[in-house]
């Protein structure tokens, strides 16, 4: 006879319905992508900040040329080699696309790998459009938002192909607060799309630079509110504790960042005649510590989905009626 | 009181055992379907490239077919009147900043901005016009083109007038690539290379625009303004804050001054036939 599963089936081993199998390389060449993701993230900003974005006026093309390398000097160092990394990228999303639908037995996470393949050819659509509609903010700001969800994408490949995931049986606590943990998750999701927003749009010239400062704000409210619940409450459970802790700790890092990069740029570099160094180091770390902080965050909420599932009647009656049909 | 449920061995050993399910038909994609998903992606990214080339090149044969011009409006030459003067800077004159050119060897130029030229108290780079009072006066446009010049890894001049639908004529004089972008609010935006040794490229802008920016993303320091005006009279002061506007028929004008860091001021002034009138401007120190 099948057992109830409501208290020892929580949606973490649900995930795991479809046996999985931990494949080392694979994961391997998830987390290397992921990686790569960040690099090309740190390329595209490098561009931005040496105001470089327009150096190669065609697209698809280089000069004319695919893969020529053009006369390495000036701004074309930057948007050259930002096109080639992030054409590394591509190939390297298709490859890992490729081997889960040949290897992964999990339905979702085949569908995941697809989307991944998508979001990194409207990811490169964008960008071209980028260079043949002359930048225009909104474009601009689109392209910086796909690539950190790109990153988002990948990390999240790379998580669920970890042998922890895969292999390890989730501790699960119910969440009974409200808002609940994985609500917060959501919310400090949500602001740093905002913040993600606002600070392209401004960094593009589309919008002045208070709505991003403002937020910024908001943005430290919510995240230490989402941290400091994960770890008072639910820091016995490892996979909550250590995004939390790094969430909030890049949040410190982004915060100090945000501050540099304001007086380099806003103010120190108001008269500038172009792009000096120390403006150039503090928007391109600013913004990889940013993606590394919503890639942290999604980490989080994708943990507490797993771990500190939100207990209410709801769910309760549902999983028990579910429990009805299958036995008869 | 949150609900807590730590799984012991024997839930996990339990659990595992039921949940064991064999992928059932239609859960393992079709591969058949995926190559479709790929192929299609493919498919309309491409689709997506020639769309974006396609529309940039049928907007190219526009650029210098401007509409037949109602014809000029007679001024009599022996009326005209002349303004000119200088412009000056009231303060002390800021610091040129200094432009760092090592990330190209090929740029072996003065390093310093031109965005505040300062000699002696004048103020250089200033585009003078008459902004209003004209009238419905129209005017033929030169023939001759207006020359911008890429030398040392700098535009010459810096500050440009032209009048709308003139020719200007762009020309490399330096061993290493550059890229035009003008970034107008009113004309028609483009961005093109230019390497060393090539023909010149032969622009001109539709509608007037004043202190329209054109840089060179691959040189960042590299920038300067186009003015472009209906009328002919206009003027660029020199590096000491000399201006001329000549063959002015007589009557009430705003003459504007501007600069592409203090702003614009206007003065009205009124010309006779054949009158010669000093007008000069002064911008203020505004904590540069």
């Amino acid at each position: 006879m099948r057992k109830p599963s409501l208290w020892f089936e929580p949606r973490g081993s649900i995930l795991k319905a479809v046996r999985a199998k931990y494949n080392p390389a694979h994961h391997a060449f998830a987390v290397f992508t992921a990686c790569a993701t960040l690099v090309v993230i740190t390329a595209g900003a490098m561009v931005t900040s040496n105001d470089a974005g327009l150096s190669v006026p065609d697209w698809p093309t280089s000069f004319g040329y695919l893969v020529k390398v053009p006369h390495f000097v000036g701004g074309i160092r930057y948007e050259w080699s930002h096109r080639m990394v992030a054409g590394t990228l591509l190939t390297l999303t298709l490859a890992i696309a490729l081997w889960t639908l040949l290897v992964e037995r999990r339905r979702w996470l085949r569908w995941l790998a697809v989307a991944a393949f998508c979001t990194v050819i409207l990811q490169a659509t964008l960008g071209g459009m980028t260079v043949l509609f002359f930048q225009p903010p909104w474009l601009s700001t689109a392209h910086a938002t796909v690539a950190q969800t790109f990153f988002c994408i990948a990390v999240a490949i790379a998580l669920f192909t970890g042998r922890k995931w895969v292999e390890e049986q989730p501790a699960v606590e119910f969440d009974s607060r409200r808002p609940s943990l994985f609500t917060l998750t959501l919310f400090s999701i949500f602001v740093l799309y905002v913040q993600l927003i606002l600070g392209g749009m401004f960094r593009h010239h589309g919008m002045s630079w208070w709505p991003h400062v403002l937020n910024a704000v908001f943005v430290a409210i919510v995240l230490t509110w989402t941290a400091i619940r994960a770890l008072s409450v639910y820091s016995r459970i490892e996979a909550v504790r250590w995004p939390a802790i790094v969430m909030l700790s890049l949040l410190v890092a982004q915060l100090c960042l945000g501050f540099v990069a304001f007086w380099t740029r806003v103010e120190w570099g108001r008269n500038a005649v172009q792009p000096e160094l120390p403006m150039v180091v503090a928007t391109v770390t600013h913004v990889a510590v940013g993606a590394l902080l919503l890639a942290t965050t999604v980490v989080l909420a994708i943990q507490v989905w797993r771990h500190v599932p939100v207990a209410f009647a709801e769910r309760t009656s549902h999983a028990l009626a579910q429990e009805k049909v299958t036995a008869t | 009181m949150p609900r807590i449920g730590w799984i012991g061995i024997t839930a996990r050993e339990n659990n595992f055992e039921m949940n064991v399910q064999i992928p059932r038909k239609g859960e393992i994609m079709n591969r058949k379907t995926v190559w479709t998903i790929f192929g299609a992606l493919a498919v309309c990214a491409l689709l997506l490239i020639v769309g974006c080339n396609k529309k940039e090149s049928s907007e190219q044969p526009t650029n210098n077919m401007a509409e037949q011009p109602p014809a000029a409006t007679p001024i009599d030459p022996a009326t005209v009147a002349t303004i000119d003067g200088t412009v000056k800077f009231d303060g002390s004159a800021p610091k040129a900043a200094k432009i760092d050119m090592s990330q190209d060897p090929a740029c072996k130029g003065m390093n310093e901005a031109e965005n505040v030229v300062v000699t002696n108290g004048g103020l250089g780079n200033v585009f003078v016009y008459v902004k209003d009072g004209l009238g419905n006066r129209t005017f033929d446009v030169p023939k001759d083109a207006v020359e911008l010049d890429q030398q040392g890894c700098k535009y010459h001049p810096h500050v440009l007038g032209v009048m709308a639908g003139q020719t200007i004529e762009i020309k490399n004089d330096d061993q290493t690539t550059h890229n035009i972008h003008p970034t107008p609010k009113d004309n028609r935006e483009w961005n093109e290379s230019q390497p060393p040794s090539t023909a010149p490229l032969q622009k001109s802008f539709a509608r007037e625009e004043i202190m329209l920016p054109v840089k060179c993303n691959q040189h960042p320091w590299m920038k300067m303004y186009i003015n472009v005006v209906k009328s002919p009279f206009y003027a660029v002061t020199d590096s000491s804050g000399k201006y001329e506007i000549k063959g002015l028929p007589p009557g009430t004008y705003t003459i504007a001054f501007v600069q592409e860091k203090l702003g614009e001021q206007d003065q009205q002034v009124t010309v006779g036939p054949k009158e010669t009138k000093v007008v000069d401007q002064s911008f203020k120190d505004a904590g540069m």
